[in-house]
């Protein structure tokens, strides 16, 4: 038996890791404040029994889903993964962008609980059997099914590409329970947690190795290999900063200038 | 529609979003980038150029 082993952790696995943390933490303030509304205002139980219904089919997903991916050949792997993760890191970061630069506005959880709470309120208030009310139920579970589909997608990508679906899925795990213990802490919607710089972030990361990725799988040799993410990702983030910047410029300049469509 | 017709419609709204342009372009880019590999020449750059000169012209129609 050695003592003193550390098991190292790679860049790419690093990645994977932060990727996933920070994009479940993301959906899931955002599930988390459709649950909260529905919760508060017409049945907690049934709530969370949408809310569990939704995990578990989200679980079953990622297990069914990962198994098969793994047998897949690497490269074809590759150039599919890399595709999908491309097109979502590129839709993220499109809006992170526009609302950085105020051309869209930032997603508001006071107000879209305030939203869905008035929604809830205002519903059908009849019941099916079993004292489960159907409205807290179907809307807990869409709520969180499909605020967690885009990110069992980036587990499954991330964690197949690297047959680490375990890590990628305990990454997702962590960042649920994370959101979940302090939205019963606070017992009110995250309002304060950074979402747009969040998904700026993921965004980059996405589009990064959704590009390094296709490119691979294309047939295509990096310079450095691996090491070429070390320019990759930083090269992507000023990309999208210096296209923030720019269009403010442009907003600004539009806004001083009226009479010019 | 039909129930398998909805479900296709939802799934090209999940993956391909608002921007099928976007979607499009990234598909172009990765068979570029095959068939300049297969040709012998290094073809690494070709991605990076269209993630980038993808997201300036899904920016630019948004901005519109």
């Amino acid at each position: 038996m050695r003592l003193g082993h550390t098991p190292s952790v790679s860049g790419p696995e690093l990645a994977l890791v932060v990727s996933v943390f920070i994009a479940c933490t993301v959906e899931a303030v955002e599930a988390l404040t459709i649950v909260l509304a529905v919760g508060a205002t017409r049945s907690w139980s049934s709530a969370l029994y949408g809310c569990t219904a939704a995990t578990l089919v989200l679980a079953v997903v990622v297990a069914v889903f990962g198994a098969a991916l793994t047998h897949f050949p690497v490269d074809t792997l590759r150039v599919v993964i890399g595709g999908l993760l491309l097109v979502f890191g590129l839709q993220w970061l499109r809006k992170a962008i526009l609302r950085a630069a105020g051309m869209k506005a930032l997603r508001d959880e006071s107000a879209a609980f305030a939203s869905e709470s008035a929604a809830a309120l205002s519903a059908d208030t009849r019941s099916v059997a079993g004292g489960i009310d159907a409205y807290a139920f179907i809307v807990s579970f869409k709520g969180v099914l499909l605020e967690g589909l885009e990110v069992a997608v980036i587990v499954l990508t991330f964690g197949a590409n690297q047959h680490r679906v375990p890590l990628a899925a305990a990454a997702a795990l962590a960042a649920i329970l994370l959101v979940a213990l302090a939205g019963v802490a606070a017992r009110a919607p995250l309002a304060r947690v950074p979402e747009n710089t969040m998904k700026f972030a993921v965004g980059v990361m996405l589009t990064s190795f959704g590009t390094f990725w296709g490119a691979e799988g294309a047939g295509a040799s990096w310079p450095g290999e691996d090491v070429a993410l070390l320019g990759l990702v930083p090269g992507v983030l000023l990309a999208a900063v210096a296209m923030t910047v720019w269009l403010r410029r442009a907003g600004a300049a539009g806004a001083a200038r009226p009479d010019i469509a | 529609m039909s129930r398998l017709g909805r479900g296709v419609a939802a799934l090209w709204s999940f993956v391909v979003g608002d921007d099928p342009v976007t979607a499009l372009g990234v598909v172009v880019a990765l068979a570029l980038t095959a068939l300049i590999t297969s040709s012998g020449v290094p073809a690494w750059w070709v991605m990076p150029v269209a993630a980038v000169g993808l997201l300036v012209l899904s920016l630019l129609r948004a901005s519109r």
